[in-house]
């Protein structure tokens, strides 16, 4: 399978099953897709000489055999080897990786928009005890296997409401990860209100990744992100992840926005905080049931389309110009991403991630938090609902009838199990108005690969890969 | 040719 798109000046091919891409001219851009058509090579010829009269025959010739080199070296048009003889999904692994604490049921803001209803996930509000957050570790250590990085988000609700255990929780996974062999990697997910001197050095010293809740401009930020009298937030926490950030050097960050039916011109919050000094920058569809003021519309999605668009260009520009920022959605790296095993996966939930709740319950991810039907065991006793783990097991990309045919199912996964749940009611739904914002996302991160290669950026400046780069398997070959 | 906690290409 494979997918072609023409996008700022640039005429992209994706080869789905191997990962390649090529940028390539208009004529090579028709041959391919005539070729992909079933067209015979002198249809092709006929067909080509006419559309570009300046070229000849041979010139069509010698691009055929270009196209079906790629062929035989399984760079395009490759077949789908993955489906039928790899992968046996319910007798893979349970060993768990990745826990995401809610350590505080409560918060200090009152987004209107909150998917965990202000922080309390359709509950009672709750902190998180020392005992319950030991309990977690210890089952995650427990359950394990063999994985050395596990990784742990402070959540909420606000989890700085609840900071002093927090602190605790890290100070005994320290105390346990050398002689358990493992290596902790913490994250705090904050609206930033209760930033002090004392988080920042904590922050910095143990958190490998800090997400700081900013929606961009102050107008847009304030409308959602209130505190309980309805005071904007915006004046309070930009100086204090201001300071944070600066503090941090170059440990990971991101500055994490939602944008909503009230913004879907999100590009110029994006810009706002790049104007801000922030270069880590995520920017993020509402998730929200239809209906809401916020909710994003059909009327929003053509204008979104068009801002991950610009957003891209942008980016360019500003790369170009010597001042770069990162958009989350498109750091992608063509040759040292993830292996086919993650890519067909997906994220985890409900078999190698799981959310723990105040009480120690634990949900498939933090989106399931307080519907009790997915509740799947706690701290104490492990995984006590196992249907509902092997359910998630098989929800992978193969499980989606609608995915077969998209280009992008290697990118995605599949989507997101929360969001397809709450669109159609099944962990094996698919929430299309998603997958249409993921293509485009997709594309423009594709593109920005060609245009930086253009720019002498070296595409291939990954750090570690898959195993499955030339270098990686010239050497485990010898 | 191993942020947004609602929406694995940007994985490393």
């Amino acid at each position: 399978m494979i997918h072609q798109y023409q996008l700022n000046g640039y005429n992209i091919v994706l080869d789905v099953y191997s990962g390649s891409v090529h940028v390539v001219d208009e004529v090579a851009y028709d041959a391919i897709a005539l070729t992909d058509a079933g067209k015979s090579p002198a249809e092709i010829t006929a067909a080509l000489t006419e559309k570009y009269p300046e070229i000849t025959p041979d010139d069509v010739s010698e691009c055929l055999g270009d196209i079906e080199a790629l062929r035989a070296d399984g760079k395009l048009f490759s077949e789908d080897t993955y489906r039928d003889r790899v992968f046996d999904f319910k007798a893979r692994s349970t060993t768990i990786k990745a826990l995401c604490l809610h350590v505080a049921h409560t918060c200090n803001l009152n987004c209107e928009y909150c998917f965990a209803a202000q922080g309390k996930f359709h509950g009672e509000e709750a902190l998180m005890s020392f005992e319950v957050g030991k309990a977690a570790l210890d089952f995650l250590v427990a359950n394990s296997g063999r994985h050395v990085n596990l990784e742990v988000d402070f959540f909420g609700g606000e989890p700085l409401m609840n900071f002093g255990v927090v602190k605790q929780l890290v100070a005994y996974a320290r105390s346990i990860e050398k002689e358990a062999g493992k290596n902790f990697r913490f994250t705090l997910t904050t609206n930033g209100m209760g930033i002090n001197d004392d988080v920042i050095e904590f922050c910095n010293r143990e958190c490998h990744n800090v997400v700081l809740s900013l929606d961009g401009r102050r107008e847009i930020h304030d409308a959602s992100r209130s505190d309980w009298q309805g005071r904007g937030s915006y004046d309070r926490i930009v100086p204090k992840f201001k300071r944070l950030v600066e503090a941090r050097g170059n440990q990971g960050y991101y500055m994490r926005g939602t944008f909503t039916h009230k913004n879907p011109d999100f590009t110029k919050d994006v810009f706002h905080m790049a104007d801000l000094g922030f270069t880590e920058l995520s920017m993020e569809p509402v998730v929200s049931p239809p209906g809401t003021p916020y909710a994003l519309t059909e009327e929003d999605l053509p204008v979104i389309l068009e801002q991950y668009e610009i957003l891209a260009k942008e980016m360019l520009r500003r790369e170009e110009e010597g001042h770069p920022f990162t958009f989350y959605h498109y750091m992608i790296d063509l040759n040292h991403g993830p292996c086919i095993y993650k890519r067909i996966a997906g994220c985890g939930s409900g078999t190698e991630y799981f959310a723990v709740t105040p009480t120690g319950d634990l949900y498939p991810c933090h989106q399931f938090v307080g519907d009790e039907k997915y509740k799947m065991g706690n701290v104490f006793d492990g995984i006590t609902n196992t249907d509902l783990r092997d359910e998630f097991k098989l929800c992978n990309v193969y499980a989606r009838p609608e995915c077969a045919d998209c280009w992008a199912k290697l990118y995605c996964s599949g989507g997101c199990a929360a969001n397809a749940c709450h669109a159609t009611g099944s962990i094996r739904g698919v929430y299309e108005y998603g997958c249409k914002l993921f293509r485009k996302r997709i594309e423009c991160a594709i593109m920005m690969k060609a245009a930086e290669a253009d720019m002498g950026i070296d595409p291939n400046d990954g750090e570690a890969c898959g195993g499955d780069c030339e270098e990686c398997v010239e050497e485990i070959s010898k | 040719t191993c942020a947004c906690k609602t929406s694995v290409a940007n994985q490393k």
